[in-house]
């Protein structure tokens, strides 16, 4: 097995893991848009927002700490003009909120779970994922 | 108070595994996504690897009678294929393939500074409140 099949196998055994424990200690469900765009809310659904806040917080060390011990994780280059950036968070923001849920949500927590909706969007996300770099291919934004 | 160290400590596991697993790095999704060009399947251990521990761990986690440091579950139960539905993922697969980030890692990639992580966080939260302003009732969770 090459290096990073088995790297990707080993932090995707840490996302299995984050997403067990948040089921199991707080009984929530560890979607990245969802605990985002919760913090975003004005209206405080019942759990409240600290948690959310913390885990953000958690998720800031995380980012710290491979900064220090694996800086070679962080490549965010693509070759891409710089105005792709802004037009892709815009989607990925506006896709994560309508369909209630991302790749963490709805990939791992909702197939996990077998929940159809999630399976549904997984497929959809995926699908439209290939089609993005297929055409930004195709009409040269992406070399 | 056990309920926010608990998201602590979940959301540094989380985000270590991202980092670990490549999905830090957006070549690599875009490769991953690149399944009719020089496609790189090395991704698909990410969630293959994620789903099989969560798959196992949920079946016996929602047996308990409740979370550990909260009284009741709050796992979404809907089952109903809408159009919200079907249209945000293929808008958010449109952007994820684009920029090659999804919510996770973008966050994750904050702290190396760099700045497509910066326009990009800062786009998505736009976005997200922009659809929360227009269509602030149809917001579920996943």
């Amino acid at each position: 097995m090459p290096l990073d099949w088995i790297n990707a196998l080993i932090g995707g055994v840490f996302i299995g893991l984050a997403a067990s424990l948040m089921l199991y200690w707080n009984g929530r469900v560890a979607g990245i848009s969802g605990i985002v765009s919760g913090v975003l809310n004005p209206v405080t659904d019942s759990g409240g927002k600290s948690w959310r806040w913390m885990f953000l917080l958690g998720f800031g060390l995380g980012g710290l700490i491979l900064k220090v011990l694996k800086p070679e994780v962080f490549a965010s280059e693509l070759p891409t003009p710089l105005w792709t950036v802004p037009a892709a968070g815009m989607l990925v923001g506006v896709g994560t909120m309508m369909s209630g849920g991302c790749t963490s949500g709805h990939g791992v927590c909702g197939i996990s779970r077998l929940s159809i909706r999630s399976i549904f969007a997984t497929i959809v996300f995926i699908a439209a994922g290939i089609l993005s770099v297929l055409l930004a291919r195709h009409w040269g934004v992406m070399s | 108070m056990k309920k926010g160290w608990a998201a602590l400590v979940c959301g540094l596991i989380f985000a270590l595994g991202l980092g670990i697993s490549g999905m830090t790095q957006v070549g690599r999704v875009v490769g991953f996504l690149d399944v009719f060009g020089a496609w790189q399947p090395a991704l698909i251990f990410v969630m293959g690897g994620a789903i099989v521990v969560h798959f196992f761990a949920y079946r016996w986690i929602i047996r308990q009678p409740s979370p550990l440091f909260d009284r009741e579950w709050h796992v979404p139960t809907r089952k109903d294929i809408t159009l919200p539905l079907v249209g945000g993922a293929f808008i958010f697969g449109l952007g994820w393939g684009l920029g090659g980030f999804c919510p996770g890692p973008a966050l994750v990639s904050l702290a190396s500074g760099q700045s497509r992580p910066v326009i990009f966080v800062g786009s998505m939260l736009l976005g997200m409140v922009i659809y929360r302003l227009i269509f602030s009732r149809k917001v579920s969770s996943p």
